[in-house]
């Protein structure tokens, strides 16, 4: 309901999401700038997600993994590229091994969040930038390893192949 | 399982970079087997050979025209990359759900105090 619109532009290789929330700016930005109230929307209910490192600072890197039905963990990370409190944030979000380690061999997204005030409540615009149409082709298929529960460690064994 | 075995194919297909690279290629436009060997330091069949693991990959088709092999990038492939838009998308559907959902069992604070009052 509360998604105002969403555009998908395959040539473009970006995805941009509208959406409108009835609470003030900063509440809305907490949800971002607080790690407790990221971990309890980020991850799916079937993949909640644990925020392990959080520096949300230019620069600053962020640690999470979340942890599906049978316990398997998938780490992910965050680089900080700006932030601007509470008004806008730009990340590069992208796969960790089992360790938490980055794995730059993975696809990345660059991702844009800006909050502005809008009609009494709050407007969020995200914007996110594939690298390539092979690393959106990737992605699909991490995310259907994901659905027949291969581990990030498996990945890498069939990147490595 | 079937479905794995098809992951596998395309995650080995897409972990080369030379392979990455003539499937963006491929992608811009076809091209010949042996115009994309030109293009690399390394054997015509060397080159074929990625070509192969691509097709296999359901990434690029090859068609014969006359003498030459012309590579293009299979339309499956664009829609396996349309895929991962919906996907985010059903995603994102969700974040925004849960974000919704946290901000209305949120204990009202002094910033929205007073809207609410």
């Amino acid at each position: 309901m509360s998604v105002t619109s969403i555009d998908k532009d395959f040539d473009n290789l970006t995805f941009t999401l509208i959406a409108d929330f009835d609470a003030p700016v900063e509440r809305v930005w907490r949800l971002w700038s607080d790690p407790r109230r990221l971990e309890r929307w980020w991850g799916p209910p079937t993949y909640p997600a644990t925020v392990e490192a959080y520096d949300l600072t230019p620069g600053g890197e962020v640690a999470y993994f979340m942890t599906g039905p049978e316990g398997d963990r998938h780490h992910g990370w965050w680089r900080v590229i700006s932030v601007d409190p509470p008004a806008s944030l730009e990340l590069v979000d992208g796969f960790a091994d089992e360790h938490g380690e980055p794995d730059e061999s993975l696809p990345t997204t660059t991702m844009r969040v800006r909050l502005t005030e809008h009609d009494g409540g709050t407007r969020m615009e995200m914007h996110s930038v594939f690298e390539t149409h092979e690393q959106m082709a990737k992605l699909v298929e991490m995310g259907m390893a994901e659905g027949i529960r291969l581990s990030v460690g498996q990945m890498d064994a069939l990147l490595a192949a | 399982m079937v479905e794995e075995e098809a992951v596998d194919r395309l995650f080995h297909a897409l972990a080369d970079a030379t392979r990455r690279d003539i499937l963006r290629r491929s992608v811009a436009g076809e091209l010949s087997v042996s115009q994309l060997a030109e293009a690399y330091p390394m054997s015509f069949a060397a080159v074929q050979k990625h070509v192969a693991v691509l097709e296999r990959a359901g990434l690029v088709g090859k068609e014969r025209r006359g003498r030459e092999q012309l590579v293009r990038a299979d339309r499956e492939a664009v829609r396996r990359a349309r895929e991962a838009l919906d996907r985010l998308e059903e995603l994102w559907r969700g974040r925004v759900d849960r974000m919704s959902a946290l901000l209305a069992e949120e204990p009202h604070e002094n910033d929205t105090r007073g809207r609410d009052g």
